[in-house]
């Protein structure tokens, strides 16, 4: 099958078995997208399929035929250097999922999709709310905010 | 060479490793690669908590199926005796607790591994087990020793005189459930063999102590086994020895002639890596009408597994916390046909101090004193137990600073006083504290070419900042700056270094870096090593630790019983700060962790199937972005040059000391109900409200 992945057309062989996640782990060389649970509970497998951000370890690879997906490695944005200036994780291990995620909730906000918080502003609640599928056990979550939030501005 | 350089240690300097880790590069150990033919693995967990394994069969149109061999105690290779029972896998047809590896398959996939090993059928003797923690359980011993060698029982005075005659005394029982330490990062290794040494990608706190276990197992000398853990998604303790994951895919690419991946799954980490024994704890405090203790009693009942007495030092740090003539403490274990606790963030401080400094708020009510007066009250000039002095103690600084920075003075001290729309609203205090430890270790320093130096010591990054803080150190002990220092951390071929535990990884490499970075700017050499263990040794050992206040400040939906925490500060005393940009962070990770202790974190257990039944990250419930408001950390400016040549105490885990216990004396203020159950879920609060 074809993907379109950060830009370049792939093609690769797979088990019909095999998710996004392993796709682009064990077959494409890309391990910035994480494995933290394999059930879509934490959000390190985060990346953008047709530019929403998906959990990729819930994703059958085969149903993808031709789809575009942006991982971490294809990934430019502010909220990298934010994420630096801020001190926005520890391990590492939640970041590209994080980073995906900022990225592709920073979208939704410019289009006008609602949340549970229904603030008008992008706040911090706002922001948290959003955000809240991404899990970081090392709690780096007060540093991502003002990452996120001052990338937003930018 | 430079001699006017900046300081570099103190300066909050960005992480060496930062951009590689928002960029997806950084590499953690199942992600190398290392070659075509590299096969995958998947365990077969237990399904029941006790009794024997006789045989394991595969369905032969699933082994068709891309799989290149089963593993199992009746054909696994034999391995030397482990110091570490949980190791000794498929040594045995004896099955202790429930989840425990009895097969493993490899296949040249990851989704046939894991088919097969679903479908794997395992004959199994089942017996009658025995899982649940109780005060009257008839096997409760005394342990020889805690953790790591402490002794379980220590009394002096009249405990019982000194409360039967207190005009004040507080008695009280708190229990705090098994926890699981959920690194982001599930345990991995990727193993292979090249001729007859072993090589091992593995996501651990230690890699030169992995060598030297697994070396041990497959009766290599640790130089044979080479471990590399360059980057490590958390571990929190979990990853602090060996795990079952590295034995295993060692002993599968040994069988299979292949590289073989294991990355554990995430409902494997809830008993095959560890987690917090739970623990019932009993205080009892006698005091004087004026608040000055009299008496301090601590008695804890804890578990460990049937494979390994693991005596968690619940009690410890009542020893040196307060002062009172008569005073108790003890350990009782039971052995369980449960999973081996071990080392979770602050083991014994972060559970005994909910007990202890909860118990202090229940005192301060009773004594109508407040709570931060009653600990001024009782702070001892020097260790209670052992008379030893105290290197530094800014105890009660951090509670005064404390207090203030967060606005305690106005506080009403009745609770249930202050209602704001469906909310009601309070606020609780507690100390923290953590021991300063370090522990040997051996750096290295060579002159590369031009002005740059490398600095290579097996010592781990786990997200705790330690590469960079060590890049610090070393760049002003060579007097350069630290663009010129290039660190070589996180194999186990390079010098030998202690584990990324006990909040000791800073203090004890460090002190190796210094050393070895002073001998070569002092001696004019081209390479210098130094070795810290005899300044170790002969170092006092009593005496050394890190403290600090929490304050919390909650509100509790009067409707449901929801608690959110508006506020949580902390503000310590941990010696020198060596950068404060990840030295915060690692405040606040641990204050969070303790969030989740005090409102979420529990691991359910169902007694019949001996086993915990919220394994995953969707029913163990971590923090997560929404339970964060308000959060800061603070610290004094606190001299102790009795440490280390830094002058640095450990502060990766005094963030998870007595933060719950300020969350719940908040949840009390707030509502007046006393929660002595963790977690304080609603279902506790609202039926009081």
């Amino acid at each position: 099958m074809d993907l379109v992945v950060n830009g370049t057309r792939r093609s690769v062989e797979l088990d019909p078995r095999t998710t996004l996640l392993d796709a682009l782990r064990e077959h494409l060389g890309l391990t910035g997208a994480k494995k933290g649970c394999d059930h879509g509970q934490c959000g390190a497998c985060t990346v953008l399929l047709d530019g929403r951000r998906v959990n990729s370890c819930l994703i059958l690879a085969i149903t993808l035929q031709d789809s575009s997906v942006t991982t971490i490695e294809g990934v430019d944005h502010p909220v990298q250097d934010k994420f630096l200036e801020h001190d926005g994780f520890q391990c590492g291990y939640c970041t590209p999922g994080q980073i995906c995620s900022a990225v592709g909730m920073l979208d939704e906000v410019s289009k006008g999709w609602p949340s549970a918080v229904g603030d008008a502003e992008l706040t911090d609640a706002e922001i948290r709310e959003r955000m809240s599928g991404n899990l970081c056990r090392c709690g780096a979550y007060p540093n991502m905010i003002p990452a996120i939030r001052e990338a937003a501005a930018r | 060479m430079t001699t006017t350089a900046e300081r570099a240690v103190g300066q909050p300097i960005g992480r060496v490793e930062g951009p590689d880790k928002v960029r997806g590069a950084a590499r953690y150990a199942a992600e190398y690669p290392v070659g075509d033919d590299l096969a995958y693995a998947w365990v077969a967990q237990s399904p029941v908590a006790r009794g024997t394994l006789t045989d394991v069969t595969v369905d032969p149109l699933v082994e068709a199926d891309d799989v290149l061999a089963v593993l199992w105690h009746g054909n696994a290779p034999r391995l030397a005796e482990a110091d570490d029972p949980e190791l000794a896998v498929f040594q045995s047809d004896r099955i202790s607790y429930r989840g425990q590896a009895l097969a493993l398959v490899v296949a040249r996939t990851l989704e046939a591994a894991r088919r097969a090993a679903a479908t794997l059928q395992l004959d199994i003797e089942q017996e009658p087990h025995d899982s649940v923690l109780r005060t009257d359980h008839p096997e409760l011993y005394t342990p020889e020793k805690v953790n790591p060698n402490f002794p379980s029982d220590t009394a002096s005075g009249d405990v019982e005189a000194a409360l039967a005659g207190a005009p004040v005394t507080v008695d009280v029982t708190y229990r705090t459930p098994p926890l699981h330490n959920s690194p982001m990062e599930p345990h991995a290794t990727t193993a292979l063999w090249a001729d007859d040494d072993l090589v091992l990608y593995d996501s651990n706190q230690h890699p030169p102590g992995v060598a030297a276990s697994i070396g041990g197992l497959f009766g290599l000398p640790a130089d044979r086994v080479h471990v590399i853990t360059e980057h490590v998604g958390g571990g929190f303790g979990s990853k602090g020895t060996a795990r079952p994951n590295a034995v295993l895919a060692a002993m599968a690419a040994k069988v299979t002639g292949r590289p073989v991946r294991l990355a554990l799954p995430r409902q494997a980490l809830f008993s095959m890596v560890g987690h917090r024994t739970p623990t019932i704890q009993r205080v009892r405090l006698a005091a004087t009408a004026d608040g000055h203790l009299t008496a301090i009693d601590h008695d804890v009942v804890e578990q460990s597994s049937r494979l390994f007495e693991f005596a968690e030092q619940t009690a410890v740090s009542t020893r040196h916390m307060y002062a009172a003539a008569n005073r108790r403490t003890g350990h009782r274990l039971v052995r369980l046909d449960m999973p081996t606790p071990r080392w979770m963030r602050a083991p014994g401080e972060a559970p005994g101090m909910v007990a202890l400094e909860c118990a202090m708020d229940e005192l301060a009510v009773v004594l109508d004193l407040d709570p931060i007066e009653l600990r001024v009250r009782n702070e001892p000039s020097v260790e209670p137990e052992s008379g030893t002095p105290f290197s530094s103690r800014h105890y009660v600084e951090c509670l005064r600073r404390g207090a203030e920075r967060f606005g305690w003075h106005d506080r009403d001290p009745r609770p249930k006083q202050r209602r704001e729309g469906d909310w009601w609203i309070g606020t609780g205090v507690a100390g923290a504290t953590y021991p300063t430890m370090a522990q040997p270790s051996t750096a290295r320093v060579r002159r590369l070419s031009g002005d740059s130096y490398e600095v290579s010591i097996a010592a781990t990054d786990l997200g705790t900042g330690a590469r960079t803080i060590l890049t610090q150190i070393a760049a002003d002990a060579l007097e350069v700056p630290v663009s010129q220092v290039r660190m070589r951390i996180g194999d186990s071929t390079l010098p030998r270094a202690s584990v990324a535990g006990g909040s000791s990884g800073s203090a004890s490499w460090g002190w190796a870096v210094t050393g070895a970075c002073r001998s070569l700017r002092e001696s004019g050499r081209e390479e210098a090593t130094f070795d810290s263990s005899e300044l170790i040794k002969q170092q006092e050992k009593d005496g050394k630790h890190a403290f600090g206040a929490h304050f919390a400040e909650v509100r509790v939906d009067a409707m449901t019983g929801e608690v959110r925490v508006s506020r949580l500060f902390g503000m310590y005393a941990a010696g020198r700060i060596l950068n404060p940009r990840t030295a915060r962070s690692q405040f606040l990770g641990g204050m969070i962790m303790g969030m989740g202790m005090a409102l979420h974190e529990e691991s359910v257990l169902d007694p019949a199937q001996g086993t915990w039944v919220n394994h995953d990250l969707a029913e163990y419930h971590i923090p997560v972005h929404a339970d964060i408001e308000s959060i800061e950390a603070e610290w004094l400016d606190e001299q102790d040059d009795q440490l280390n040549p830094m002058g640095s105490k450990g502060i990766g885990e005094i963030g998870i000391v007595g933060s719950p216990a300020a969350i719940l004396n908040a949840i009390w203020h707030a509502t007046g109900v006393r929660v002595r159950d963790l977690p304080a879920r609603l279902d506790k609060i609202l039926p009081h409200l």
